[in-house]
């Protein structure tokens, strides 16, 4: 269920620092748990500010919820984190997004790169149609031409059982991916994030169009993966948000209005707004 | 090198791959950008030359006078250009009405499965070879008639433009809104006044776009006329007999072995375009007002 | 119950039955029944057309049908002299020409049309579309007229040097200094059938949806592999229709390809012979065909090519159609 195994040796390689970027900005937190930390971000749409100055921080290994009412810009916010939001026509992004201590925004930063260490799943399931089960898992992973079909095979298995999806499929691993089932299909696509090995995984909204049983088996999957890897969720579902996540931002309006450890920000929040969303007084 | 990596390539070959990988797009993109320059290079080398050949040989005396004998240099195609337009006018008297009475009938009378046929026929028919329309043409009125005729020459380009008028037509009505017409008709007004009143109006923009382009792609067909119309090298405004049109006189010129019939054919070519373009700026421009709608 | 829908409305009741739009058969305005017989009409006009059309087709090539029989379509003569009419050669002709400009054309189109959604901003895309309809407009006979004057003396020079270079491979060895022939014929209709290709092309990659192309990005693809290894074969149905569409413009074309293809019978065996196609056939020799059988193959290979037109014609617009409405079951 660990796909630790090649991230680990990274990882290690990464702290010994022999290729290690020479662009040394001071540690902005000094809490080494930290995975992403993202400084006086502003998001535009053209010249429409979409979300201001925003300063947040990801825990290593932890679920972090974004929660908020429609059009807050919790979207937004979570598709800068792996440079997806300069893709929509108009997309501007300013302010630094650090992983790992380094700038994705930084010069000479390619998104393309960027994209492999933040992984993201979309809100309505996006399989392939062209596509096998198969293939879609492989379809990232041969992005940096690996060819070997033994390596292949065994990472598809390794993400598929991952994702809690290998046991359902296994023997139809060559049907088109879209032959499954709504939450079967978003699970695949989990496991296609995964078998890029990402250091971080962006959901956008991943239940909101599956019905609760494959809700429920999702958010079972979310708190085994946080072992391996650091998780950002946006829902709109702010039970979904209490029962799955470590940590909750709360976004009103394109600003972060507060964040904290779940559990404090849903017993005793802070600001008077997330008191309000919290307790349904607006939607 | 601009697009550098991140830490994670550590390795040699991972980096290698990176570039292998953004080379790889850079060669797609390049020969993309050389695939639509080939395109527009056609463009302009057609236009180009039809302007640089043509354009220097319109002068009154080519739009006003008829051919002189063959071999003789001179004179104008003063009578294709009037037969153009008495051929592809008296065809568009045929199709118009046929096209847009059609494209009501399919959209306005939903409920008659005769209405989805039609349509389906008539994108069928766009896709009949011009000469094929011809043959039928030639069939349905010369061989009864006896003797090529503008009147055929109509009917060949009339069967060309019903389609394009009745799938212009047809779609222009289904761009108007429902509720219009529910209005009308929640105020007593009989569905056939709603049609005209309303409906028709409320089009007519698209319809008339419809129209110039059904008619712009008649005056540029040739084939049909080869044994419709014919051609005649006199003056002839009777569509009972053979009549001369711009596209035949272009391709008899362009065949035939007089290098002054090659210089008129370019000449005549440089008109047809013209017509082509100014068209094609109309119905951009339809196209862009209706945007801002 | 139908007609009292009908009194109601006309008594200008507050809701209104939409249906009555559709229940024009029971309408008892007599103006709506004359107009609605009319418009009929106009509509029953569309169909006897193309009925009258095959008709036609049938009875004026009845006399050749009955004494060739389908071997018309594999006789290698055609000798009017002699009364002997066989259309082989042309028909290949015609399909050798229409699929070598698929052979061009295609690249270039799909080339277009995916540099035009993919990677050309949207305020620039019109000038880059707008040349390429442009194209598409140009007359028939002002590409033969072209093609003659400009393009032949430029395959002619090519031909030449292709055979004095390569004239012992077996599509080079053939009559070079014609110029008009097979690869002038397939040249001339590339560059015609290529803005439809395109025009087509780039509308159904329009349609490819943002978040499948954003998916494949996110796992970390440049954007060339994303279109190369999600939306071409997501459009890959459109597309092929796309290209059918082509091939039947291609097959179907007659001025350009009758001034620059060739005039002669015989089969083909290099690029550089001249043959005619079915169109060019019929344009060149109708107005000379004196007697009737000599009409009436003239007309069984206008019946050939209908046919095949039709086809063609059919199949993309069932292939373009199945497209456009999702045929693929990607979850909603």
């Amino acid at each position: 269920m660990n796909n630790g195994g090649v991230q680990m040796s990274d990882e290690s390689y990464n702290r010994e620092g022999t290729e290690k970027t020479t662009d040394s900005h001071p540690q902005t937190s000094p809490d080494s748990d930290t995975r992403l930390e993202v400084e006086h971000l502003n998001v535009y749409y053209g010249d429409f500010r979409a979300v201001k100055d925003v300063n947040l921080s990801i825990k290593n290994n932890r679920v972090t919820a974004i929660i908020g009412p429609s059009g807050c810009g919790k979207s937004t916010f979570i598709r800068c984190l792996n440079r997806m939001h300069e893709v929509t026509p108009g997309g501007r992004v300013q302010g630094k997004v650090m992983l790992d201590g380094q700038d994705l925004y930084g010069p000479g930063v390619d998104p393309v790169d960027v994209r492999r260490r933040v992984g993201m799943v979309f809100q309505k399931p996006n399989v392939f149609p062209s596509m096998s089960i198969y293939d879609n898992v492989a379809s990232g992973y041969k992005l940096n031409g690996v060819r070997n079909r033994q390596m292949i095979a065994e990472k598809v298995e390794r993400s598929l059982k991952n994702a809690a999806l290998w046991e359902e499929i296994k023997d139809d691993l060559q049907k088109p991916g879209t032959s499954l089932s709504g939450g079967q299909q978003q699970r695949l696509c989990i496991a296609r994030a995964l078998a890029v090995d990402p250091e971080v995984l962006l959901m956008d909204e991943p239940c909101s169009a599956l019905d609760p049983i494959a809700t429920a088996k999702i958010e079972e999957l979310i708190h085994e993966l946080k072992e391996t890897v650091t998780i950002v969720i946006v829902t709109h579902n702010m039970q979904q948000a209490a029962r799955v996540s470590d940590y909750t931002a709360f976004f009103y309006v394109g600003e972060l209005i507060e964040f904290g450890e779940t559990q404090q920000l849903f017993t005793a929040p802070e600001k008077r707004q997330t008191e309000d969303y919290i307790t349904g007084r607006f939607g | 090198m601009k697009a550098t990596s991140m830490q994670r390539m550590t390795s040699q070959t991972d980096l290698h791959r990176f570039r292998v990988r953004k080379l790889v797009e850079l060669l797609a993109v390049t020969g993309m950008v050389l695939c639509a320059a080939v395109s527009i290079f056609f463009l302009l080398a057609i236009l180009g030359y039809v302007v640089y050949r043509g354009a220097s040989s319109i002068d009154w005396e080519f739009l006003t006078a008829l051919p002189l004998p063959p071999g003789e240099v001179g004179g104008g195609i003063a009578n294709a250009l009037i037969g153009s337009v008495l051929v592809v006018g008296c065809a568009t008297l045929l199709a118009m009405p046929i096209g847009l009475g059609a494209a009501v009938f399919v959209n306005e009378f939903p409920s008659a499965r005769l209405g989805r046929a039609v349509r389906f026929m008539a994108e069928v028919l766009t896709g009949v070879p011009s000469i094929v329309v011809g043959l039928f043409a030639y069939a349905l009125v010369v061989q009864p008639m006896g003797s090529f005729s503008g009147l055929s020459g109509s009917v060949a380009y009339a069967i060309i433009m019903v389609p394009i008028v009745l799938i212009t037509s047809h779609e222009a009505f289904r761009l108007v809104p429902p509720s219009l017409r529910e209005a009308s008709l929640a105020l007593g007004v009989p569905k056939w006044r709603t049609i005209i009143g309303i409906v028709l109006p409320v089009s007519s923009k698209a319809l008339i776009t419809g129209g110039v382009l059904a008619i712009s792609r008649a005056l540029g067909e040739a084939a049909p006329m080869l044994f419709t119309a014919f051609g005649n090298p006199f003056w002839n405004l009777n569509l009972g007999k053979p009549i001369a049109t711009v596209p035949m006189l272009i391709y008899t010129y362009a065949t035939g072995p007089y290098e002054d019939w090659h210089r008129k054919a370019w000449a005549a070519s440089f008109v047809l375009m013209m017509v082509v373009l100014i068209t094609s700026v109309m119905t951009r421009a339809f196209l862009r007002g209706k945007a801002h709608e | 119950m139908k007609d009292q829908s009908v009194t109601l409305a006309s008594d200008r009741a507050a809701a209104i039955d939409v249906k009555l739009i559709h229940h024009d058969m029971h309408v008892t305005n007599l103006g709506d029944r004359l107009f609605y017989r009319a418009t009929q009409g106009f509509a029953l006009c569309v169909l006897l057309l193309a009925f009258l059309l095959v008709l036609d087709l049938f009875r004026g090539s009845w006399e050749a049908i009955q004494t060739f029989g389908l071997k018309f379509l594999v006789g290698t003569t055609w000798d009017p002299v002699t009364h002997q009419f066989g259309t082989l050669p042309t028909i290949i002709g015609t399909l050798v020409k229409a699929l070598i400009a698929l052979l061009l054309a295609v690249p270039i189109s799909i080339g277009s049309a995916v540099f035009i959604t993919f990677y050309v901003p949207k305020w620039l895309r019109p000038m880059i579309s707008y040349p390429i309809e442009l194209l598409a407009g140009i007359p028939s006979i002002v590409f033969g007229l072209w093609g003659l004057f400009i393009m032949v003396p430029v395959i002619r020079a090519l031909q030449i040097w292709l055979k004095a270079n390569f004239g012992w491979f077996f599509l080079f060895d053939g009559p070079a200094v014609y110029g008009v022939g097979v690869l002038a014929g397939s040249v001339i209709l590339a560059i015609m059938i290529t803005p439809i290709i395109t025009a087509i092309s780039r509308d159904i990659l329009l349609t490819v949806p943002r978040p499948q192309i954003e998916g494949m990005l996110a796992l970390g693809a440049t954007k060339w592999e994303a279109i190369w290894q999600v939306a071409l074969p997501y459009a890959r149905v459109g597309l092929f229709g796309a290209v059918i569409l082509g091939l039947g413009r291609a097959i179907g074309e007659t001025m350009a390809v009758t001034m620059v293809g060739g005039n002669s019978f015989d089969l083909i065996h290099s690029l550089f012979d001249p043959v005619h196609s079915m169109a060019s056939q019929i344009a060149s020799e109708f107005t000379e065909a004196t007697y009737s059988l000599y009409v009436s193959s003239l007309i069984y290979v206008g019946l050939v090519l209908f046919g095949i037109t039709i086809l063609i014609s059919l199949g993309a617009q069932f292939l373009i159609r199945r497209m456009s409405k999702g045929q693929v079951a990607v979850f909603e």
